[in-house]
C-alpha cells in the first residue's frame, strides 16, 4: 500500500552509486532524490530536487515530505572544487542535514564515507578495524573534510541515537559511470605509477556497494562499518589488468611525485594529496560488515577490471568504425 | 667453497638465453610443489591481506635457495617441530646486520619436508619506505612488526617469525656475538592471547656474516635507518646452523607482567641452549 511505504531521501542522487541505490529502492519505498548538480531525471513517482544540503532551500524538502530515512551519499570530491567550498558542502552541509533529521524526526541516517579517512602511511598494519585512528588529515589538508564529516557523524551517533546513524567506509569503488579518483585513473590509457612502490589495494564493484547500502539501510544496525571484499591486488597489477599502460614517476624524494602531479595538473586522477595511497597500502577489514549484514560481493576483481579493459578496447576501435 | 660457488653460478647465468629459461632455473618444480602444499589461502590474484604473493614467493624462494644451499651452506635440525598447519610463533635470536637470518629461517620453513609453511617474518617499520625492497619483502611474506598484524595473522593460522631482540640484536657489534640482547615481551602476549605455540630457534653463523666493529651512528641518523655497521660491505660466506627446538605452549590465563617476563626468560633460555648446540656442532666458521 503506497501510503504506508517509507519515504527515503537520497543525496548525491545524480551519482552512479546513488542511481543504483535508487533503482533498488524504487517500488518498495517512496524515494526523494536530491542533488546539488542537477535535477535527476528518474521514474515518474520519484520526486527529484536540485538543491545543496548546506543551502536554505534544503529544508523545504523536509517540509514537503515526511522523510523516514536519509541515505547521505552526496559528496563533493576533492578534485571537483576548492578546499573551502568543499568543506562548506561536505562538512557544514552534513551538519545541517543531521540537524534537519533531528528536527523532522527522521528515524535513520546512513552516511557514505571512505577508507581514505584512515590515511596512507608506511606504518599502517593491514586489515584496519573500524576503531583504528583516522590519520588522513594528519597527512594532508585536502582530506580534512572527509575526516571532519566522519567525526561529525560519529558525534551525532552518540548525541542523537534516535537518528540510528550507520557510517559505511568502503574501499575503492569502481564500475561503469563511477567518477571517483580511482575510476577516472583506471579509465585512462596511460596512468602514473610510482617507481618501486605498488601498494596492495581492495576494490568493490559499484553494484555490490549499492547492494551493501541497501542491506545496511534495510537491516538498520547503527554503527561504523568498513565495506571491502576479502580479495587483494597490488596497484600496478590492477593497472595492467585494466588495460592501462604505465607511466613511471620517480618516488624519491617524496616531494618529487607531488610536484610532478601538481605541475602537470593531475588533480582529477592522481592528485598530490593522494600520492601516499599509491605508495603505502590501506587495507581495511570488512569482516564486521560481512558478518553483521550477511554481505557477500557478487562480482570479483576480474569482473571489475574487465569493464575498464573492454572500455579501452571499444575506444581504440571506435575511430576505425567511423 | 663459497667463492667457487659464486664463480660457477656466474658462469651458468652467462649461458642462460631467454627469460623463461631463467625463470625455470629459479623456480624449480620442487619449489612449485612446496608452495602448492602450503596451507595458505590467497585471493584471486594470489595475494593475501598483507601483500604475500604466491608468484613473488616462488621467485624469492628460488633465489634464497642459492644463499641457503651454496653461499651459507645451511644445516637445519629440528624442522619436525614446526607444525604442518595451524598458528605458530617462531622465535629466534637476531644477528648479522642484514636480516639474512630471517630469510634463511623462512626458507627452511617454506621447504620443510615435514610440511612447508609460508613464513611471515615481522620486519622493521622502515622497510616499506624503501622503494623496491619494501615491495619485494612484502611479496615474499614479510610484514611490519605491528602487534595488530601479528594478532590477525595468528588468528588466520599463519606461521609468524619474530625476533624479539629487534635492532638491538641485528645491530650489535662483533664483540657482543652470541650474547642475547633484551627480549621484548610483546611476542609472549601474542602467543598467550592467540593460543599459539612458540617454536624457539637458535641461529649460529649469521654473527660472522657481517662482523661489525662499530655503529656509525651519525650516518645512520642522517639516512633515517637504525644503524650503519663498520664492517664488510657484503655478507661473508659463513656456514649457518639453524636449530629448531620443541614447541613451548603457555596457557592464556591472565598473569602479571613480571610473570610474562619470567616466561620470556624461559624462551630465551631455550634459544640459548639451541645456540650452544649449534656452536658445538660447528667445526669451521667458513
Amino acid at each position: 500500500m503506497p501510503h504506508t511505504r517509507k519515504t527515503v531521501l537520497v543525496t548525491g542522487a545524480a551519482g552512479s552509486l546513488a542511481k543504483r541505490v535508487i533503482a533498488r529502492l524504487h517500488g518498495k519505498y517512496q524515494v526523494v532524490a536530491v542533488d546539488f548538480r542537477r535535477k535527476v531525471e528518474t521514474d515518474a513517482d520519484i520526486q527529484s530536487y536540485k538543491v545543496a544540503t548546506h543551502k536554505r532551500g534544503f529544508e523545504d524538502v523536509f517540509r514537503k515530505h515526511k522523510i523516514d530515512a536519509v541515505l547521505h551519499l552526496g559528496r563533493i570530491f576533492a578534485h571537483e572544487d576548492d578546499r573551502m567550498r568543499r568543506y562548506n558542502a561536505n562538512v557544514l552541509g552534513s551538519r545541517r542535514l543531521f540537524e534537519l533529521c533531528r528536527k523532522y524526526k527522521v528515524g535513520q541516517v546512513l552516511v557514505h564515507s571512505t577508507y581514505f579517512v584512515y590515511g596512507a602511511s608506511a606504518y599502517n598494519p593491514a586489515l584496519l578495524d573500524e576503531d583504528a585512528p583516522l590519520k588522513a588529515s594528519e597527512l594532508t589538508q585536502d582530506l580534512v573534510d572527509s575526516v571532519e564529516l566522519e567525526n561529525l557523524a560519529q558525534i551525532y551517533l552518540w548525541k542523537a541515537p534516535e537518528l540510528h546513524i550507520t557510517i559505511l567506509r568502503p574501499c575503492n569503488v569502481l564500475g561503469p559511470g563511477v567518477r571517483n579518483t580511482m575510476s577516472l585513473l583506471l579509465s585512462r590509457p596511460l596512468v602514473p605509477v610510482l617507481l618501486g612502490f605498488s601498494p596492495l589495494m581492495q576494490f568493490l564493484h559499484v553494484d555490490d556497494m549499492a547492494d551493501a547500502i541497501v542491506l545496511a539501510f534495510e537491516q538498520n544496525k547503527p554503527g561504523i562499518y568498513n565495506v571491502a571484499p576479502e580479495d587483494y591486488v597490488t596497484y600496478q597489477v590492477a593497472v595492467e589488468q585494466c588495460g592501462c599502460r604505465k607511466l613511471p614517476v620517480p618516488s624519491i624524494p617524496p616531494l618529487l611525485p607531488k610536484m610532478i602531479s601538481g605541475l602537470l595538473n593531475w588533480n582529477a586522477f592522481f592528485p598530490p594529496y593522494l600520492i601516499n595511497y599509491f605508495k603505502y597500502p590501506v587495507i581495511i577489514d570488512g569482516r564486521l560488515f560481512r558478518d553483521t549484514f550477511g554481505f557477500k560481493p557478487k562480482r570479483n576483481l576480474n569482473d571489475i577490471f574487465s569493464y575498464y579493459r573492454k572500455h579501452k578496447l571499444l575506444n581504440a576501435s571506435a575511430p576505425a568504425l567511423r | 667453497m663459497a667463492a667457487s660457488a659464486v664463480m660457477e653460478t656466474l658462469r651458468r647465468l652467462g649461458r642462460i638465453r631467454s627469460r623463461d629459461e631463467l625463470y625455470q632455473r629459479i623456480v624449480t618444480p620442487d619449489i612449485e610443489h612446496a608452495i602448492e602444499r602450503m596451507p595458505k589461502p590467497v585471493g584471486s590474484f594470489g595475494y593475501d591481506a598483507w601483500g604475500y604473493n604466491e608468484d613473488a614467493a616462488k621467485i624469492g624462494l628460488g633465489l634464497i635457495r642459492w644463499l641457503y644451499e651454496k653461499y651459507f651452506r645451511v644445516t637445519a635440525h629440528g624442522l619436525e617441530h614446526i607444525p604442518a598447519q595451524g598458528r605458530v610463533l617462531v622465535i629466534a635470536n637476531h644477528s648479522g646486520q642484514l636480516p639474512m637470518d630471517g630469510l634463511l629461517i623462512g626458507y627452511a620453513m617454506a621447504t620443510n619436508p615435514n610440511g612447508p609453511r609460508a613464513p611471515r617474518a615481522m620486519v622493521e617499520r622502515f622497510f616499506p619506505t624503501v622503494p623496491w625492497l619494501g615491495s619485494m619483502l612484502t611479496g615474499i611474506g614479510a610484514v611490519i612488526g605491528d602487534p595488530l598484524n601479528c594478532t590477525k595473522m595468528l588468528e588466520q593460522d599463519e606461521a609468524v617469525i619474530v625476533f624479539p631482540e629487534g635492532v638491538r640484536g641485528s645491530g650489535k657489534l662483533y664483540k657482543q656475538r652470541y650474547q642475547l640482547q633484551r627480549f621484548g615481551n610483546g611476542f609472549l602476549h601474542m602467543a598467550m592471547n592467540c593460543h599459539a605455540p612458540i617454536v624457539p630457534v637458535g641461529v649460529v653463523g649469521c654473527e660472522e656474516t657481517m662482523p661489525s666493529l662499530a655503529n656509525i651512528a651519525p650516518l645512520a641518523k642522517l639516512l633515517g635507518i637504525p644503524y650503519v655497521p663498520l664492517g664488510p660491505l657484503l655478507p661473508l660466506p659463513a656456514r649457518v646452523y639453524l636449530n629448531f627446538g620443541e614447541p613451548i605452549i603457555f596457557d592464556s590465563a591472565p598473569c602479571s607482567e613480571e610473570e610474562v617476563t619470567e616466561r620470556v626468560e624461559r624462551v630465551k633460555t631455550a634459544i640459548r641452549e639451541l645456540i650452544d648446540r649449534g656452536l658445538n656442532e660447528r667445526t669451521s666458521v667458513f
